[in-house]
């Protein structure tokens, strides 16, 4: 159907300059994303999902390879490709209104008009329920909030792509299952093009239409990618009896767990790498439990 | 009475509800703090004896202080009748000639204690701005390019220690090479002043802003990057509004060393200025002479601490951080 690929990264090497020498955190990176596509990027702590996300960007240069935006090589930071951050990264000195703004001003300044852009400013808040609180400054809401604040700033840009690395990773269970399913109804109002970092099994299988997989680094490459065919809407409640839902869950869960459990002999800090990795498991069991439980209670 | 107190209070921004607790806290201890350097002043006065008599205790410069009041403005009521004067002989010239030429000439009278307090803050004010003018934007280019930041830290460095009075002799032969006009617009010896606080003044308000600058959070860059920015854009929406904690820090700690350098150097180079006023009393040598300075010194503390206020609400003002506490 598709004639040419919409975002595709071929061969991406990654090397930083560290004192003792090149670190060669990226090897190899294939992945065709298709337009409209909601993928997710998975992978144990520090195996180089940011990377990735910040040569989509533009932020990082790889060393080889390269990414085709379009048919166009990506190789400096843009609008088009709006990033979401972690930790929000809203200027502190401006409000939710001026954060929009800035990001509005400088995409649109040629053509919309100084009521367009409002209108579209407070468009793209509202999307994010955002209308109540958006003369306030970032210290003024919570974290959910200025998450929100952020979303609706990458959105405001019209990206082709949109770049999230774990928005949500901050954020209590509940404030993260509101916001998961703001981002499912937006995605399915605006059908952009997603790239989003998780560490939450759940989320990845909620929200993807892929799931890449990422092996451990250094040189860390595409594991296994795995397409999570679930009919849209997807309801979290009802989809957590579902036994399709829970085979994808635990196709992700034994690729994370069992494929890519770090040798623990030989490793220069084998007791810290494994018991944090126990407690990444936990913590996803312990938050797929607790979103159904609070989505019982709100319903 | 309770509520006169609080009106009072107000002003000096204390909290609206006042228990007995926090009113000892906010008036008692520091009124008590000054009540007992005005007796250890004023015991240890009396022991110490000078060439010029006994060191003044607190009444002395009280008295002093009213003196040189006084004669600043007996000094205005003569100018005023100077130019009466001159203005109703030039009147009676027109009466008789129309077509008389008239001759205003200026009044040249002894500049008081007041005049110099008005000197000495231009020149610092105009020192400080001038220094800032520099100091802001060469802070935010060197902040932003670490090249140019490793090139200019040594000389940076080695420049900031340096003493006004080093400077002093330099500055007034290059200002007197250098600034060569028939009709100058300001006096030597108030460029020269200006010039050497600005020197030494300019050294905090750059590192402060340079480091301010430098230390911008990796992520609001690439906010910035992603947006495109442009260079100047980028400056104005995210540099500055990020960084200026840290230049007011700057700006505070220059004020500071501007008013010190200012007195230190118009009483070595005798230009006009509080600083000529201490060194003149110093060499009159009068029996009020020393009460007399003792003035001059209270004043300069009290100017040099207004100042600082006034930056501070400056700062509280252009703060976005609001939950930052500033003192
Ligand atoms: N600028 C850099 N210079 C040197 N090494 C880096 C740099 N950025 C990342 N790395 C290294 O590359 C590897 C991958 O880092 P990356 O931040 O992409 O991991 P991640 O998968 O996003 O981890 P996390 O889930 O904890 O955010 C890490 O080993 C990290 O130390
Ligand atoms: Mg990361």
């Amino acid at each position: 159907m598709a004639t040419k690929t919409h975002l595709e990264l071929t061969g991406v090497d990654i090397d930083f300059p560290t004192p003792s020498g090149p670190f060669k955190a990226l090897s190899n990176v294939n992945l065709k994303i298709e337009r409209g596509e909601f993928v997710s990027l998975i992978g144990h702590s520090g195996c180089g999902k940011s990377t990735v996300l910040n040569i989509v960007a533009g932020l990082y240069q790889a060393t080889q390879g390269g990414v085709l935006l379009d048919g166009k090589e990506v190789n400096e930071p843009g609008p088009e490709r709006a990033v979401v951050f972690q930790n929000h990264s809203l200027l502190p000195w401006l409000t939710a209104y001026e954060n929009v703004e800035l990001a509005v001003k400088q995409v649109f300044k040629n053509s919309k008009s100084k009521a367009e852009m409002k209108e579209w400013i407070e468009h793209n808040l509202h999307l994010v329920h955002m209308d109540h609180a958006m003369h306030k400054r970032p210290d003024e809401i919570s974290g959910g909030m200025k998450q929100r604040v952020g979303i609706a700033r990458a959105l405001a840009m019209e990206p082709t792509v949109m770049l999230m690395d774990e928005p949500f990773g901050a954020l209590d269970a509940l404030t993260r299952a509101h916001l998961q399913d703001s981002l499912m109804e937006i995605q399915a109002d605006l059908n952009n093009t997603v790239i989003m970092i998780t560490h939450d099994v759940d989320e990845a299988v909620l929200l993807s239409d892929r799931i890449v997989m990422m092996t451990n680094g250094p040189a860390a490459t595409v594991g296994e990618i795995l397409e999570v065919k679930l009919e849209r809407p997807r309801h979290r409640l009802a989809l957590a009896d579902d036994p399709e839902y829970n085979h994808y869950r635990a196709a992700v869960l034994s690729f994370l767990y069992e494929k890519q459990r770090k040798p623990v002999e030989g490793n220069a800090a084998p007791v810290a790498t494994d018991t944090k990795q126990n407690s990444v498991a936990a913590t996803a069991e312990e938050t797929a439990a607790k979103t159904v439980l609070a989505d019982e209670q709100a319903a | 009475m309770s509520s006169i107190a609080l009106k009072l209070l107000k002003p000096l921004g204390l909290p609206d509800k006042l228990n007995l607790a926090s009113l000892i806290k906010a008036l008692v201890v520091p009124m008590s703090g000054i009540l007992i350097f005005l007796f250890i002043w004023n015991v240890g006065a009396r022991n110490i004896h000078t060439s010029l008599g006994e060191f003044p205790g607190p009444t002395q410069v009280y008295e002093q202080g009213l003196n040189l009041l006084d004669e600043h403005n007996r000094e205005r009521q003569k100018e005023a009748d100077f130019y009466q004067r001159q203005d109703d002989r030039n009147a009676k010239k027109l009466e008789k000639n129309p077509e008389a030429e008239i001759k205003i000439r200026g009044y040249t009278g002894k500049a008081t204690f007041i005049d110099q307090i008005g000197t000495s803050l231009i020149t610092v004010l105009a020192g400080f701005f001038a220094a800032s003018l520099i100091a802001i934007p060469a802070g935010i280019v060197i902040g932003l390019n670490k090249t140019l930041y490793s090139a200019f830290n040594p000389v940076i460095q080695l420049f900031k220690p340096v003493s006004p009075l080093a400077w002093l002799p330099l500055v007034t032969m290059v200002v007197s090479a250098v600034y060569v006009s028939d009709d100058p617009m300001f006096a030597k010896s108030f460029i020269t002043s200006l010039i050497t606080v600005s020197l030494c003044c300019l050294w905090p308000t750059l590192l402060n802003t340079a480091v301010g600058v430098s230390t911008i959070s990796a992520d609001l860059n690439n906010v910035s990057k992603v947006l495109r920015l442009s260079w100047l854009t980028h400056v104005i929406k995210i540099v500055i509004p990020s960084a200026i904690p840290m230049i007011f820090t700057g700006l505070r700690l220059s004020l500071g060393i501007a008013w010190m350098v200012l007195i230190a150097a118009e009483m070595l180079a005798q230009n006009p200025g509080l600083g000529k006023f201490v060194w003149d009393e110093f060499q009159n040598g009068s029996s009020n002479s020393l009460g007399r300075i003792m003035v001059a010194v209270l004043v300069i503390g009290l100017i040099g601490f207004m100042l600082d206020r006034i930056m501070l609400m400056l700062q509280k003002k252009v703060s976005w951080d609001k939950t930052q506490e500033l003192r």
